[in-house]
């Protein structure tokens, strides 16, 4: 297993993609939004966590078809299904190694960008809390997406269709935490919710991700 | 012995539902007639919305409609899952288009009489926003069905998409009421509530559900047919071409 997870964060960083990618692409989300909405930090500073989550969401979701993707044109993925490891523990480090190379990184360099956006001394703390309890569910959540289109020639729209719905959950919860958090208020509901939104998705969608794999490679 | 799983055979279905049709579709269409004829010309006009209230009669049973197709696909997917019954994978897949026109005439509907009513077209109302989601996840299972050539892998890839997004269009449902507060009522027609629509507007409103029923009932059985004839005739094709 811990083979497989440093295979996979290898592959992710030196194949390029993936980990600078998703950075790049969250700090031209950030750069855009002053352009469209307007310089004035009051404004930016009241949409920053949702501006933020947004861009986290849209991150993530970028890098979301390479985690099968490379693994099923070159056969690994077969491999993997047929090797002692249950299939569900292979999906599950999978998605570990996704979360490490992509949300990381995101979540680390947040408050630099919630700088750009002029979000409050008091914003940074919940921001990156909640993003990091909110992306895990966003990571397996995007695997069980992207082990359903594994298959298909071009899966990614697809992909960001049928996944995006079921983020939904996770990014009110997540907003709503570092809204709450940047405004001074208490963000108890809205944390416990998004931890057991986590929580529960990383118990039980693996073994969905797995099963709709298994049909994949029939 | 008289079992439901009888009707999974497709020609036992076929045949079964081939002698049911056209009295379901009649009766769909006589509901539907007599239902919005007397909703929208025998029924008064509410006194404080005026004549506008009589769009419950395409909203409601619609809405209605748009949840309950969804439930339907769920079950359906889960005997496909369970005990791998084409007709029951197929039944699913004709459902699905028909839910999402289901919650199309919803949204409209429901848009069309809060502009008069709330004086907003839209507004991101938990019930509003959750329907407009809901139709986001037709259009993600239609598009997975559409998407993949295997009929066999089609089918469980999307049962599969269907329970997963069953639960977290619940799960979104309950998490919109907590994001906004909303302009729309309650439920007003709820099985066990002492408070309800007004008679007058009652009985038309209960026919118009039904014939919304009978009507899927029909559209359903007509759209399996159609799937299950259309396979066949593949494989006869496909067979000529090896012959």
């Amino acid at each position: 297993m811990i083979a497989l997870l440093g295979r996979d964060m290898r592959l992710a960083v030196r194949a390029g993609g993936g980990f600078g990618l998703g950075l790049a692409f969250f700090l031209i989300v950030v750069t855009l939004v002053p352009f469209g909405v307007g310089p004035q930090s009051a404004l930016l500073a009241r949409i920053a966590p949702g501006i933020l989550w947004l861009g986290a969401l849209l991150a993530c979701l970028l890098s979301l078809d390479r985690i099968f993707a490379l693994d099923w044109e070159d056969g690994s993925l077969d491999l993997l299904a047929t090797s002692p490891l249950p299939l569900e523990a292979a999906v599950s480090i999978k998605a570990l190694a996704h979360w490490l190379t992509s949300a990381v990184p995101l979540i680390v360099a947040a408050p630099l960008f919630a700088l750009l956006l002029s979000l409050p001394q008091a914003g940074y703390v919940p921001l990156v809390a909640s993003l990091a309890l909110g992306t895990p569910a966003l990571g397996v959540i995007g695997t069980f997406g992207a082990a359903l289109t594994v298959g298909l020639k071009r899966g990614g729209l697809l992909l960001s269709l049928l996944v995006l719905p079921l983020y939904v959950p996770t990014l009110i919860f997540g907003a709503e935490m570092a809204r709450r958090g940047t405004e001074g208020l208490d963000t108890t509901t809205p944390m416990l919710m998004l931890a057991g939104i986590s929580f529960g998705v990383i118990a039980v969608l693996p073994f969905a991700s797995a099963a709709v794999l298994r049909v994949n490679l029939r | 012995m008289a079992s439901i799983w009888r009707y999974a055979n497709p020609r036992k279905f076929i045949e079964t539902t081939d002698r049911v049709l056209p009295w379901v579709s009649t009766a769909a269409l006589a509901a539907l007639v007599a239902g919005l004829a007397w909703g929208f010309f025998f029924t008064p006009d509410d006194y404080r919305q005026g004549s506008t209230v009589k769009i419950i009669y395409l909203h409601v049973p619609a809405a209605l409609m748009a949840i309950n197709i969804w439930i339907m696909m769920l079950v359906a997917s889960l005997v496909w899952i369970v005990r791998r019954h084409h007709v029951s994978a197929l039944a699913a897949r004709a459902a699905a288009p028909v839910g999402a026109v289901m919650t199309v005439i919803a949204l409209v509907t429901g848009a069309i009489w809060g502009q008069p009513m709330w004086g907003t077209w839209w507004a991101w109302d938990p019930r509003l926003t959750s329907f407009l989601i809901l139709f986001l996840f037709y259009l993600g299972y239609m598009a997975l069905w559409a998407a993949i050539e295997n009929d066999d892998t089609a089918a469980d890839l999307t049962s599969v998409l269907c329970l997963v997004g069953s639960v977290f269009a619940l799960l979104s449902r309950y998490a919109v009421n907590f994001w906004n507060q909303g302009l729309h009522q309650g439920a007003s027609l709820s099985l066990d509530k002492e408070e309800h629509v007004a008679d007058v507007f009652y009985y038309p409103l209960l026919l118009c559900i039904a014939g919304f029923v009978l009507l899927f009932i029909a559209l359903v059985f007509l759209r399996t047919q159609t799937e299950i004839r259309a396979r066949r005739m593949r494989a006869l094709q496909a067979r000529e071409r090896l012959g």
